[in-house]
Formats: structure tokens, sequence, C-alpha cells
């Protein structure tokens, strides 16, 4: 009689577990969608020397040019799901408008490609290093593989100029 | 011989880096007629006075420009009575941007009190002889209108209780103490000048 009285309980309790375990896991990815990185950790990605094709997209939901192009680039990491690729869209908006702006922006858009917040301090230290004809002004692209880097200002007109460009690693 | 050679090269060399990324430090520019918020022509030779000129190619909608708008406002008010008037333009097409239209640029310059020019580059002829690419970018230029500064205000757009470097403020001084800024360039993030495609 006890241990049946007692069964339902453990069951509930096991139930709560699992739905809040799953609450986790949801909020975890809704999160990781998110990463704010340092300069170090960017030109970790950057520099990294290995055969994956790494392409990084400095953008802003701020920026109407970053806005447009964006389509191409989920295009394109769709296109090369099961390749040796990762694509980073390094938006450079502001980290107080994390909440207010990037992530509905990210969750209206259903943007399924990796997300970094750069928080790399004073620009001046940092531009020069990604590309010394990089003026500052976004968007820009950068494609990184084994060592050897690419980068161009501007925004690219439909997805064929962006395989075009991104190509140009390979020569 | 030799030396023609090498002056026409040098003289090739300018031209192309004229035509690529416009005026470098140390080069002369050239004057420009643009129109004022409140219709007049602008020009740096109207600037009688002018120890330099604070040359800042900003606008209406950018976020980075807005950051902005107060610190170009006190750079005017603290250096214009130095001899450095601060002379703003905006060089995004109006039809690609309608909010930097030249009607929305007189309701800022109004809104905002702007004690400066605020001028809008017409035809978009000015900005591509700077090599200006995005909002705000300066160019500070001393008396005799030569390029001594190209860059950012200073090293915090986001924060201005976090700015540790005033970038154009100590450019200023040492044009002031007759001696190159250091640094000559600097880079900072910024909207990109808008154009039809």
């Amino acid at each position: 009689m006890v241990v049946l009285s007692v069964m339902p309980i453990q069951f509930l309790f096991y139930l709560f577990c699992l739905f809040n375990l799953q609450l986790t896991v949801f909020q975890n990815i809704s999160r990781e969608n998110i990463t704010i990185v340092d300069t170090k950790t960017l030109f970790s990605l950057i520099d990294k020397q290995d055969d994956t094709l790494r392409v990084f997209n400095f953008w802003a939901t701020w920026c109407k040019p970053c806005v447009q192009e964006l389509p191409y680039f989920e295009e394109l990491n769709r296109d090369q799901k099961n390749k040796k690729f990762i694509l980073y869209l390094v938006s450079l908006d502001f980290k107080t408008s994390i909440d207010k702006k990037l992530k509905p922006f990210i969750l209206k858009k259903k943007i399924s490609s990796k997300v970094l917040l750069f928080d790399g301090g004073n620009p001046n230290d940092w531009i020069d290093r990604i590309d010394p004809n990089w003026s500052g002004s976004i968007p820009a692209s950068l494609v990184s593989l084994n060592g050897k880097k690419i980068f161009e200002e501007g925004e690219f007109e439909n997805l064929q100029s962006l395989n075009a460009f991104i190509k140009k690693i390979y020569k | 011989m030799k030396k023609l050679m090498y002056a026409f090269l040098m003289f090739t060399i300018s031209l192309f880096s004229i035509n690529a990324q416009g005026y470098q430090i140390g080069q002369t520019v050239e004057d420009f007629s643009l129109k004022n918020v409140d219709g007049k022509m602008i020009s740096l030779k109207d600037y009688k006075d002018a120890n330099g000129y604070i040359v800042i190619f900003t606008c209406n909608h950018c976020p980075y420009a807005i950051m902005y708008e107060q610190r170009i406002i006190d750079l005017h008010k603290k250096y214009a009575k130095q001899g450095y008037p601060v002379i703003a333009i905006n060089p995004n097409d109006p039809d690609v941007v309608p909010d930097d239209s030249f009607e929305a640029m007189k309701k800022l310059s109004k809104k905002k009190k702007y004690p400066f020019a605020y001028v809008i580059d017409e035809g978009q002829q000015v900005y591509p002889k700077f090599g200006a690419t995005k909002t705000p970018h300066v160019y500070l230029l001393d008396k005799n209108k030569v390029v001594k500064y190209i860059g950012a205000i200073d090293d915090n757009a986001q924060d201005i209780k976090a700015v540790k470097i005033k970038y154009v403020e100590n450019a200023i001084a040492s044009i002031s103490a007759g001696t190159n800024p250091d640094p000559a360039v600097t880079k900072a993030i910024g909207c990109s000048i808008k154009k039809k495609s």
C-alpha cells in the first residue's frame, strides 16, 4: 500500500525532472546561437591551421546592406552543410542591444548560422589585423583556410558573387 | 633623366593613390562648394581665420553617427574659437537613404542646434576625392588644407565614459604645437557611405 502511494509521486517527480531537463536544453540551444567573443577568441578561429574553410561575415542588425546580403550567407551555409565548412556571422551590434535587437532579429529571420557577437574593444587595435585594406565600414567578409586569408569590404549582390569571392581562396 | 623618370614615377603613383583611396596624410585638399542646411554654399575658403579644419563625413541615420552627434557638437564648441571649425558633410545619396535627405538634415540640425555647417555632398563628387568610406569619418586639415589626420574621433563609439584616447583632440594639439599627429591614421567601425548600385 505504501509502495503504491509513493509510486505516482515518484513518477510525477520523474516527469517534472524530464520537463525541466528539456527546458534547460532548449534554453541552451537558443542561448548558444549567440556567443560573445573577444579579440583573442576571434583571431584563434581566423588563424586556425586546418582544412576547414571558415567564412566570417562582419555585420550588424542596424546595417541595411548587411541585412540584405544575409540570406545569401544563410543559403551558402545550407549548401555547405556536410562539408568542412563553418560560417560565422560576426555581429558588431552593441553589447547592450543583444536582448533588445540581436536575439529578436535572429528569431524573426530564422537565422540558422552561427552568430558571434564580437566585443573587441578599440577597433583601431583589430581592424588592420583582420585586413589592412579594411576601412572599418560594414559589411565586410573574410575567408580563411589553413593559414591563407582573403578579404572583401562591401556587400554581395547575390549568392553567385559570394561564391565567386570564396573560391578565390583556392587560387 | 633619372630624376625626371623618378618624378614621373612618383607622379603616376600619387595619381593612382588619389584615385584608389583618396587623400593621404600630407596631401592638400581641393576646396569644395557644398550646400549648407541654411541654403548657403560653404567652402573652406569662407573660414578666413581658420588654423585648420575638422572635416567630418557624417549623416542622420547611421547609429554610429548618432552616437557621435553630441561629441561632434562639443568638438566644434571647444575648437572653433581656437580656429578649428567642424564642417560636417553628409555623403549619402538621399534616394538610397531617405533619412539622409536635405530636409531631414535641416530638421536634425535644428533639433540638435548644430553650431557648425552641415552640408550635403549633392551628386556625391566630394567624398570620393577624400576617400571617405563610412560615417563618421574625420579628416583633420591644417591651415594650408593639408591632411594631418584621418580616422575616428576617439577610441570608443559606444561608451563615451570609457573613452581612453581622444584621437581628434590629440591631433589638433599636435598641429597647434607644430608637430605631426601620432597616430596620423586610425580605424573605426562605421556605416558604409550609401550610393546607388
